[in-house]
């Protein structure tokens, strides 16, 4: 068995891949091109879930795949932390699929081989990213993971989602670039790229160079959304919704604050973090995009646009952990990673779910959509009041973690901030919660023909809700755990 | 002296020969041009690959032409680092050999076709001597042979335009020529002497005569010219955009990167690292100028209008590139350059390739006539894509390991500031490269869903298809296989730095 372990990381990332060609070979039939990207995702996520033993037992799987460059081998690593990505990626892709097929069809989108296509490459590469064993085979997903999902931001083709596009590769080829420079300028400092647990550069550089080094990166992992260079996120908003699940939740903004804690906890370290000054640095950045993010939000009617920014906001919350530089910060960190992106998820599907039913972008319009969409319009509710902290959802165990570090640390202005955010995100979802369930429509007969989603979108949207729901009550299972067995790798505590 | 020994000497007189043969045969029927040609081609690249493979495992051949011993005689050598030239640039004149046949047939016409194979031929084999001559005077009468041949085939267009482009190259082509030829002259008054290792050898006890500084001017100044380093490159954009396709994808692609071989040649192996960095410091300035050509090509591609122009400035841009690695001058960044000139030459290939079979279907490489044009031609427009990417530099292809290698290279050795520009640089290519990719992909949402598109243009024959998806697939895989390329690069490298 250990053999197949062994090759178990390439498997994963080669499932999609291949389904990739297969989908472009197969585009004229869209059930047997819709079979394979179902069945490449069910065997994606049966392939992480095959590994997720071993993880939890402490163990690593590693796979050298080919020599490259000086600066590192193309080589994968499975650990605790990439697992809990790939398992968020790989769990709400395969739901994203049926939900994507019951929304394409139902809105007769054009062009959707193409997207099978780029969604199946995109996985790939999200996948590789959580799997990388070195900065550079991070780097090289990170880049295909743009480009790939270019087509999709792009996808409906308008003068508007062109110029989004050019916005979309503007911020994120220019962060490549500095994603670039800076894991070169690892190499050149240290000779190596490999992501040790507790971080490998302490006293490879002058202080100053580390610090710029630690700008390169944050401006490299654009894909976090940090305020103020967030606005290709919202811009991305033109996408079909599952696109924007595809962005917000499963790959893309993940890949981002992935690549952020990877940076803090596997290539710093918390102890260098906090001698160069970089955990104040982060925590004034993540608490202006906190803040400023979840303001916008409320001037949002656009409820997509809405959403965008409350993830803008939202992804902060992971970098306010990071920069806390401590048990507690960490874990809420990494937590809020799977946390937000199945909270996030169901907002979308929901968001997505309207447009196809009821045909409404702005939430002004959704008055009383509750009375016809009851279960979708719960699910949002729920989702919601996750994603403000409050219980019966996942979202309050971040939370409590960050007051909780904001305590220890000694930080009570960011216990301000995270207790200002909360009042914030309930002050821009309660509205919505309001208008979806409790107001009356304007013309009683406009809401005639409307009524919840096909099954294929409802479906994951009861699943992801639940899983948040699930999470809060056994949030070790296995979220919990696979933290715990990270946070033990980088402050040391056992061997790694 | 086994037979391996014998092929440089056969790959130049062989392919002579068959010129004259395609010559006579056309004479008889056209119909056999193309096949002898073709055929000629692909001996010359077998012979590249059995040379690369053998100098890899057993070293550096010498052959004396005709039993003179050197330095009187000519003198043929083959080392790890031509024979890696010579293996690439005969891989892209094979790949151009198949696609040329129905583009040629289109373009030239018929009753041109004759004389048109027999001065590709001719071409090829001017490359090829260029490559492999250890003579620097031969070195020369080689580029004449490739020159005029060039200047011809522009031409043979036979638009106004193209003989504007032909003519204006033939200036400045001439120029360059003068100037070469100067230095050669130069270089032997100060040694006496015109084999190239003998040059190296004799040259350090003259390395303070203005003469030999002279000689390295005028060649420098002669190179950039035939190579199209910036601000020099005033004669490429109009004969690339000019020519019939064929002849565009030669000349970018063989000719240009056997124009930068020389160069290296003569900077590395005939004056030695100790002159270019010690005793004339050119380096810094070459690295200088250099930069600006990434940006100013790539400015300068951005601003075009058709396609086939915005690729030539993107050619400019490119150089910049190699030039870059000949700046920083150490291992890893000549690593880089010496790949870039492999990974260039493929992708832009590929790109030309595609532009020159919209030509084929659509008559036009106008970017505001292109609209939409994936949908009829999906398989070409995803290999530009994909050889477009490696032109900008996305992981895992080609062109990304160049640019990774340059960079780490630069920052070895202290040019902190270059590496950013080169990279941000990078970026521009991003601004021309996408220009096609939304206007293909993206590009018919006005309205007027390209009734005519269709009727006008399919996807192009085989013929053509093949080598644009395999020079594409190419551009991926060896990026991927960069470690499999580097075992050859690495020792070209060391030839360079060694000096001999």
């Amino acid at each position: 068995m250990a053999d197949m372990n062994g090759v178990l990381p390439a498997v994963t990332i080669a499932i999609p891949l291949l389904a990739s060609v297969l989908i472009l070979i197969v585009g004229r039939h869209e059930n047997i091109r819709e079979a394979v990207t179902i069945v490449a995702a069910t065997a994606m996520l049966g392939s992480v879930l095959a590994m997720l033993p071993e993880i939890l037992s402490g163990g690593r799987i590693t796979i050298s795949l080919l020599p490259m460059v000086p600066g590192g081998d193309f080589a994968l690593r499975v650990d605790a932390f990439g697992m809990v990505f790939a398992l968020t990626a790989t769990a709400l892709w395969l739901l994203n699929s049926f939900y994507a097929i019951g929304y394409m069809r139902s809105l007769k989108e054009h062009a959707q081989t193409r997207f099978f296509f780029c969604f199946a490459v995109a996985i790939a590469a999200a996948v590789g990213i959580a799997f990388s064993e070195n900065l550079l085979t991070l780097f090289i997903f990170y880049e295909i993971l743009t480009i790939i999902t270019y087509p999709l931001v792009v996808h409906v083709e308008t003068p508007e989602a062109m110029k989004a596009g050019r916005k979309y590769l503007a911020y994120l080829l220019v962060g490549g670039i500095s994603l670039l420079a800076a894991v070169i300028l690892t190499y050149t400092l240290t000779g190596t790229t490999g992501f040790v647990p507790g971080g490998f550069l302490a006293g490879s550089g002058s202080a100053l160079i580390l610090q710029i080094l630690f700008l390169l990166f944050m401006v490299g992992f654009v894909k976090a959304a940090w305020m103020p260079l967030h606005g290709w996120l919202p811009a991305a908003m033109v996408a079909p919704t599952p696109v924007s699940a595809f962005l917000h939740a499963v790959a893309v903004v993940t890949a981002g604050v992935f690549g952020i804690v990877r940076i803090a906890g596997w290539v710093y370290g918390m102890d260098l973090m906090a001698s160069l000054g970089l955990g104040t640095f982060l925590a004034v950045i993540a608490s202006f995009t906190i803040i400023t993010a979840s303001l916008f939000a409320l001037t949002e009617d656009n409820l997509k646009r809405r959403l965008a920014y409350s993830t803008v906001s939202q992804l902060s919350y992971i970098l306010l952990g990071v920069s806390m530089l401590s048990i507690a910060g960490m874990t809420a960190a990494m937590a809020h990673i799977p946390i937000h992106a199945f909270l996030k998820i169901t907002l979308f599907f929901v968001a997505g779910a309207v447009i196809v039913s009821a045909g409404k972008e702005y939430i002004s319009d959704m008055k009383g959509i509750g009375r016809k969409m009851p279960v979708t319009a719960l699910m949002f509710s729920a989702a919601a009041i996750g994603i403000c902290g409050l219980p019966p959802l996942s979202g309050i165990i971040s939370k409590i973690y960050l007051a909780l570090g904001a305590v220890e640390g000694g930080m009570p202005i960011l216990l301000l901030v995270v207790i200002t955010s909360a009042v914030l995100n309930a002050a821009y979802f309660f509205p919505i919660i309001y208008t979806m369930l409790l107001d009356r429509p304007d013309d009683e007969h406009s809401l005639d023909s409307v009524s919840e989603p096909p099954l294929v979108m409802l479906v994951p949207i009861i699943l992801t809700a639940t899983v948040s729901v699930l999470i809060f009550f056994f949030p070790s299972t296995p979220f919990m755990d696979l933290i715990e067995i990270a946070l033990a790798e980088i402050t040391g505590s056992v061997i790694p | 002296m086994t037979m391996i020994d014998h092929i440089p000497v056969l790959m130049i007189v062989i392919p002579i020969l068959a010129s004259l043969l395609i010559l006579l045969a056309g004479w008889y029927d056209r119909r056999f041009c193309y096949p002898i040609s073709l055929i000629t081609i692909l001996f010359q690249f077998g012979s590249a690959i059995a040379i690369l493979l053998h100098v890899m495992q057993e070293g550096t051949i010498r052959y004396s032409v005709g039993g003179w011993a050197p330095p009187l005689g000519i003198e043929l050598v083959v080392d790890s680092f031509n024979s890696y030239i010579l293996a690439a640039i005969l891989l892209l004149a094979a790949a151009t050999a198949f696609y040329a046949r129905r583009s040629v047939e289109k373009e030239i016409g018929p009753e041109k076709t004759v004389s048109f194979y027999v001065l590709f031929q001719l071409l090829i084999t001017g490359l090829v001597g260029m490559t492999i001559t250890g003579d620097i005077f031969n070195l020369y009468v080689f580029l004449e042979i490739s020159s005029i041949t060039a200047y011809t085939l522009i031409a043979s267009a036979r638009r106004p335009h193209s003989y504007v482009a032909s003519f204006n190259y033939l200036i400045l082509g001439s120029i360059a020529g003068g100037f070469i030829l100067l230095g050669i002259a130069n270089l032997y008054a100060a040694t006496g002497t015109l084999n190239m290792a003998d040059l190296a050898h004799l040259l350090p006890a003259s390395y303070e005569l203005a003469t030999v500084h002279a000689a390295f001017l005028f060649l420098m100044i002669g190179f950039s010219i035939k190579a199209a380093f910036f601000p020099l490159h005033l004669w490429l954009p109009d004969a690339y955009a000019e020519s019939p396709s064929a002849v565009t994808i030669l000349l970018s692609t063989a000719m240009a990167k056997v124009s930068i071989y020389a160069m290296f040649r003569i900077l590395f192996s005939v004056f030695t690292t100790a002159y270019i960095i010690d005793t004339f410091p050119v380096t810094g300035f070459i690295l200088f100028i250099a930069t600006v050509a990434i940006v100013a090509g790539a400015v300068l591609a951005i601003a075009q209008k058709d396609l086939k122009r915005m690729l030539a400035y993107s050619s400019v841009s490119q150089v910049g590139y190699i030039m870059f690695a000949l700046g920083v001058a150490n291992q890893i960044a000549l690593e880089g350059g010496l790949l870039h000139i492999l990974g260039h030459a493929v992708m832009k290939g590929c790109l030309f390739m595609v532009a020159g079979l919209i030509i084929y279907r659509m008559g036009t490489s106008r970017l505001s006539d292109l609209k939409g044009v994936a949908k009829t031609m999906p398989i070409s427009c995803a290999a530009f894509a994909l050889a477009g990417a490696s032109m900008i530099g996305i992981p895992p292809t080609i062109g990304f390991m160049s640019k990774y290698y340059l960079v780490l290279g630069a920052l070895e050795a202290g040019h902190w500031v270059y590496a950013a520009v080169l990279l941000l640089g990078s970026l521009l290519a991003v601004g021309y490269i996408w220009r096609f990719i939304e206007i293909a992909y993206f590009g018919d949402h006005h309205g007027d869903h390209g009734e005519d598109h269709q009727t006008r243009a399919r996807e192009g024959p085989l013929s053509m298809l093949a080598p644009i998806v395999g020079l594409a697939l190419l551009s991926l895989f060896l990026g991927v296989f960069v470690e499999a390329v580097m075992e050859v690069v690495g020792p070209a490298v060391s030839i360079l730095l060694g000096g001999a």
